[in-house]
Formats: structure tokens, C-alpha cells, sequence
């Protein structure tokens, strides 16, 4: 267990095979590694996100509807010499609080966003989210999702980082190697750190309880179907439309490094 | 032009109502507003800017009310004090942060500058936000929401807004509107020496979990009968400071079988009305709230228990008349109102409304 969890709320309260704990574990781990407890804020969402109000032994605030990410702006600007990190799902990222990631980005805000996409509005009961792979069935597309009626899933690291250009380090992991996901929370920590700029990491995560998936099912859609839709690596360089420059050698890279 | 927080000597200016609720905040010890443009409330971002700019402020410029309500609330957690401003649809948005600062009791300031409404309505003035200001949100209304009526008002309650948001930690707004933003106004302006301090929420000295317990804040809860034991604590706490932080104004309620009731700006017209009357002999008082939240009702019990005829006079189609109706509830009086939505007000008006009503009694 990272020694920035707090212990004695553990078990924690995620569904089994949900993939919070492990974003969460990242992030654990990065702030160990970085040896910056006592300056880091846990802000989370609504949703799924928000059972880990108590999750850390981080000063943690818990708000909604992608929220956090203005009141991380506030506190990192009232106190700079905080870490300010907001946690939350893409329902909050991406589609009611979209506005706040999209201008956080804009304006380089010394923030970190950590989002675990696991394509489906969990704690709702499973509809629809905007990261929701076309053809997959949900509450409130229960023939499949239509791209011709509801649009393709966003892309978040890529927007931010099209968005935000060089004060942006954005980055896709997935709880499916959690070695890499440390690695580029921790170098979206740096970034935030040596006051770059805004720092964006999408963690890649699973909801067999909205999926409906058992454990083998669960682990192939979230290791092969969801990358094949969402590029994984880091983005920024030349690429006009924000994809990943190099995602394949950026994997070897995060792979081999503790 | 003055600069509040060097001149020790109290100084008499002619500034709109923008502008002095951004000194009286530099003067109380406010030290970071966010906030988004929207007529009538503009000028307070334009002046604090430049203020923060001389005295080492700061201001951001956020996405929407949405976003300027919860970075006010961040650095407020960080503990500074931090205030917004907004006005109309705008104020519509802020009920989002509000609740949350109702909810874990942070002592956010929000000047609110009323435009005409439902929607984007008139950019101009009304009166018809005081129940978005007072009930606003999805809870239970547990605001401090101050009603100047003067420039100085302005300047002074801005002022106390901040210091009974920090003494008691409630949210606290003040509800100015268009007329008293935009026009110009002279008011004695001074340095406050006891300036208000913030407290940090978040980020104290010593590693969580190993020095200190970690601050676990949040807004969400599991079950019923917690939810009902925070709020059961947090409406007792708001009962109590009602005899300290409730305010109000009156002439001649004793007495008066004609009782004219207004807020605001709208008390000019009610107070010079009032005068004139009773300058002819009529037996008419005046009562005006300033404090709409918690709501002043002790004079007014007293004045209904005796009977007689209540005038609510208003730039809106009856949310101060229903506030005081609350308040009155099983008192047995007449009570009438001149209900104005979205428009201003003149004593003339006032006069000969209640006029007809005293001739009827």
C-alpha cells in the first residue's frame, strides 16, 4: 500500500474489479516517489470518484459536476506552493465540467487533472458517457452507442494538450499497467511542480458493474478495446491534431522506469 | 483618487456603487476575487483588478460563474479571503458554489448585482433576486444576505460581509443592483485597522497522516440521519446568530396603521414617501430589512400584533412580500403590495398607493 494511503479506510469502497483503486495507487505511489505529502491537495468529483474523499492521507476536498477543477484553480493560485491535483471521471472531465478542463488547459492553470475514463457513467447506473465506445450498450444506449446521433468518444489528453500546446503535458495510462500510469503522474506532478503548467493524465479504468463484464472480459476490453479507441502514450510534439507523436516508443520508455 | 488602505484619515469621494464595493473589499482585507462579466456588475472586477494590480491582489478572469464561484471557494479553503461578484443569469450559476459553501461552511463573499429577470431579462436593475440571494440552491438557505440602500451602505456592508462571513462562517452576500452599481454617489470612505484574516482549510504545516490528522472535507453523504445531524447543527447555528447578525430600519411603526415595508434601493422612495405623509398627518411608519437573510422579524411581530395595513413596496412581483408573510404567518393584518417588477420606484408612486389605502381603512 503507498504510505500516502490512509490505511484505516481500508477496504475501500469501490466495487471488486473497479479500476479507481489502481488510478489510485498511482497516484499513491507518484507522491511517494516525489516525497511531497505534506504539499499535495486530493481534491475529487462526483460520482465514483467521490468514495475517495478519505481515500489518502492528503488533505482532500470533495466537490462536483468537474468543479474540482476551479477549486483547485483558487486554492493554487490563493497558496502556489501547493500541489493541487483534482481527480475525477469523464462524465465530470469531459461533459458537464467540461468548460473548466478546456479553459484550464487554455490558460496553463498549475494544476494536475488525473480522470479515470471507464467509458460509462458508473455511480448513475451506466449511461451513456462521452467517452462511451461506439456500439457499446448503456442505460441510455441500449442498442448501442451511434455515432451518427450521439458523436464520436471524446479524446481528453489530446484536446488539452491541442488546446493548451506547450504548457500542456498530457498523457493517456491505463490501470491495466499501473507501473506506466505512476510514471506519467509523476512527470504531470513534475510539470505542475517546476510551474510549466497545466498537467493532464487520463487513466484508462474498468466498471464491471455497469459493463456488466466478468473478470476475463473486463481485462480484454479495457487492455485491447479501449486503447484500440484511445491511443495510449503521451501527446504533444508536431501533431497537428493533438494524437500521440510517438506513443509505441513512449510506452517502452514509461515501461522501463520504476 | 482615494487609496483606502493608506489614508488614515477618513475621506469623502463620488463613486458609482461598483466601485466603492471594490475598495470597501481591498479596505476589509479581501485578497483574491474571480469573477465573469455580466452587466451591472462588471465595474467591481474593473476597479479590484486594478487595485489588486497596485496592492499586490490577486483577480482571475475564469470560464463562467460557475468557475469563478468554486476558484473563490479554493482560495478560500487555502484560507484567503476571496470574494465574487455576478449579477442576473450569472447569480443563477453561483447557487451551485453557494450550496457548496453552505454546505462546509466556508465564508465566501458574493456581491450580487440585481438585473431584470426571468433569463437574460434587462441589464438594467430589479429587485428580483432575493429569493435566488436568500434561498437559492438546493438546501436550506443558509446565507447571511445583506440589503444596502446607499453608496455608503455599499462600502460599509461590504465591509461587515466579510467580517461575519470569517466570524461565523456562512456564506454572506451582498445583494446591490443596477441602479446603485452604475450611478455615482459621494460617501465617506476610511481604512479599516482590524482587517479581516483567513484561515486555511487545507495545506497546514506538518505532513498529513503523520504530524496532523489530513483534512478530509466533503460535501456528500451516505446516509439520512447523518446528513440530517450536520444539517440539524448547522440551522441551530444559524438561529443563533440571527439576534446578533440580524439589522433593521424603522420610523414611526409605533403607532402606524399604515405600515410601508421595502429593501434596497427601494427604500429611498419608501422613506421620502413615508415623510411627506406624514408630514400631512398621516399615522404611517416605515420598516425596511436590512438583513433579508437571517430576516429581521421581531419589529414587525410587534408592529402586527397590533393590526393595521402593511405596504411591501418592490422592484419585483412579491419576494420581499413573501418574506415577510413567512415571518408573519397567523398575525392578523392587511398586506398589500406595490410590486414593480424590474422597474424603479418613485415616492409619488408610493404616495399614492398609499393614499388610496388609508382612505379605504
Amino acid at each position: 500500500m503507498p504510505r500516502s494511503w490512509a490505511t484505516e479506510n481500508k477496504p475501500h469502497r469501490f466495487c471488486p474489479g473497479c479500476g479507481h483503486p489502481l488510478a489510485l495507487k498511482a497516484l499513491g505511489e507518484a507522491v511517494d516517489d516525489l516525497d511531497i505529502q505534506g504539499r499535495v491537495i486530493f481534491g475529487c468529483d462526483i460520482g465514483c470518484s467521490l468514495l475517495a474523499w478519505d481515500f489518502f492521507n492528503l488533505d482532500s476536498v470533495q466537490t462536483h459536476h468537474g468543479r474540482t477543477i476551479p477549486v483547485m484553480v483558487g486554492m493554487k493560485r490563493a497558496r502556489p506552493g501547493l500541489i493541487c491535483v483534482a481527480y475525477m471521471g469523464d462524465g465530470g472531465g469531459y461533459a458537464i465540467g467540461a468548460q473548466h478542463l478546456v479553459s484550464a488547459a487554455l490558460r496553463h492553470e498549475q494544476i494536475t487533472v488525473l480522470l479515470a475514463n471507464n467509458s460509462i457513467y458508473a455511480m448513475t447506473g451506466g449511461q451513456m458517457a462521452p467517452t462511451t465506445l461506439p456500439g457499446q450498450k448503456t442505460e441510455t444506449t441500449p442498442f448501442g452507442r451511434d455515432p451518427e446521433k450521439t458523436g464520436r468518444p471524446t479524446r481528453g489528453p489530446e484536446m488539452a494538450r491541442l488546446l493548451g500546446g506547450e504548457g500542456v503535458y498530457a498523457a493517456r495510462g491505463t490501470v491495466a499497467n499501473v507501473r506506466q500510469l505512476k510514471n506519467y503522474v509523476k512527470k504531470a506532478l513534475r510539470h505542475q511542480m517546476e510551474g510549466r503548467g497545466f498537467s493532464f493524465v487520463e487513466a484508462l479504468s474498468t466498471c464491471p458493474t455497469n459493463w456488466r463484464t466478468g473478470a476475463a472480459e473486463t481485462w480484454e476490453w479495457v487492455e485491447k478495446k479501449m486503447p484500440a479507441e484511445f491511443p495510449l502514450g503521451e501527446f504533444g510534439g508536431d501533431a497537428p491534431d493533438g494524437r500521440a507523436s510517438r506513443p509505441e516508443s513512449v510506452l517502452r520508455e514509461g515501461g522501463g522506469e520504476g | 483618487m482615494a487609496i483606502t488602505q493608506q489614508s488614515p484619515r477618513p475621506e469623502r469621494v463620488f463613486w458609482t456603487g461598483n466601485e466603492a464595493v471594490a475598495w470597501a473589499a481591498v479596505a476589509a482585507g479581501a485578497e483574491i476575487m474571480c469573477g465573469y462579466p455580466i452587466t451591472p456588475q462588471n465595474e467591481i472586477m474593473h476597479t479590484w483588478v486594478r487595485l489588486a494590480h497596485q496592492y499586490g491582489l490577486d483577480f482571475l478572469q475564469t470560464e463562467d460563474e460557475l468557475s469563478a464561484g468554486f476558484a473563490t471557494l479554493g482560495g478560500v479553503l487555502a484560507g484567503k479571503v476571496a470574494f465574487t461578484a455576478t449579477a442576473g443569469p450569472g447569480t443563477v450559476l453561483m447557487q451551485e458554489p453557494l450550496s457548496m459553501a453552505e454546505m462546509m461552511r466556508l465564508p465566501v463573499v458574493v456581491v450580487v448585482c440585481q438585473r431584470g429577470g426571468p433569463s437574460t431579462g434587462t441589464v438594467i436593475y430589479s429587485q428580483q433576486e432575493v429569493m435566488l440571494a436568500c434561498f437559492g440552491g438546493n438546501g436550506e438557505g443558509l446565507r447571511v444576505v445583506y440589503a444596502p440602500a446607499t453608496h455608503q451602505e455599499l462600502y460599509d456592508y461590504t465591509i461587515k460581509a466579510f467580517r461575519v462571513a470569517w466570524k461565523y462562517r456562512f456564506p454572506t452576500i451582498v445583494l446591490s443592483d443596477g441602479y446603485q452599481a452604475k450611478m455615482r454617489e459621494a460617501l465617506t470612505v476610511y481604512r479599516v485597522e482590524d482587517q479581516v484574516r483567513g484561515e486555511a482549510y487545507v495545506g497546514r504545516p506538518g505532513v498529513p497522516g503523520v504530524a496532523r490528522p489530513p483534512a478530509h472535507l466533503r460535501n456528500t453523504y451516505n446516509l439520512e440521519e447523518e446528513l440530517y445531524d450536520l444539517l440539524a447543527n448547522y440551522t441551530t447555528a444559524f438561529q443563533e446568530i440571527q439576534p446578533r447578525v440580524g439589522e433593521w430600519q424603522e420610523e414611526d411603526w409605533q403607532g402606524a396603521e399604515l405600515l410601508v415595508v421595502a429593501h434596497g434601493v427601494v427604500t429611498r422612495a419608501a422613506r421620502a414617501a413615508v415623510r411627506e405623509l406624514r408630514g400631512e398627518g398621516y399615522p404611517v411608519g416605515y420598516f425596511r430589512p436590512v438583513t433579508l437573510r437571517p430576516f429581521p422579524a421581531e419589529v414587525l411581530r410587534r408592529w402586527a400584533s397590533l393590526g393595521g395595513t402593511m405596504l411591501v413596496v418592490e422592484s419585483a412581483a412579491g419576494q420581499l412580500r413573501r418574506l415577510v408573510a413567512e415571518a408573519l404567518a397567523g398575525y392578523g393584518f392587511r398586506l398589500e403590495g406595490l410590486l414593480r417588477p424590474g422597474v424603479g420606484i418613485t415616492p409619488e408612486e408610493i404616495v399614492a398607493v398609499a393614499r388610496g389605502l388609508l382612505a379605504a381603512n
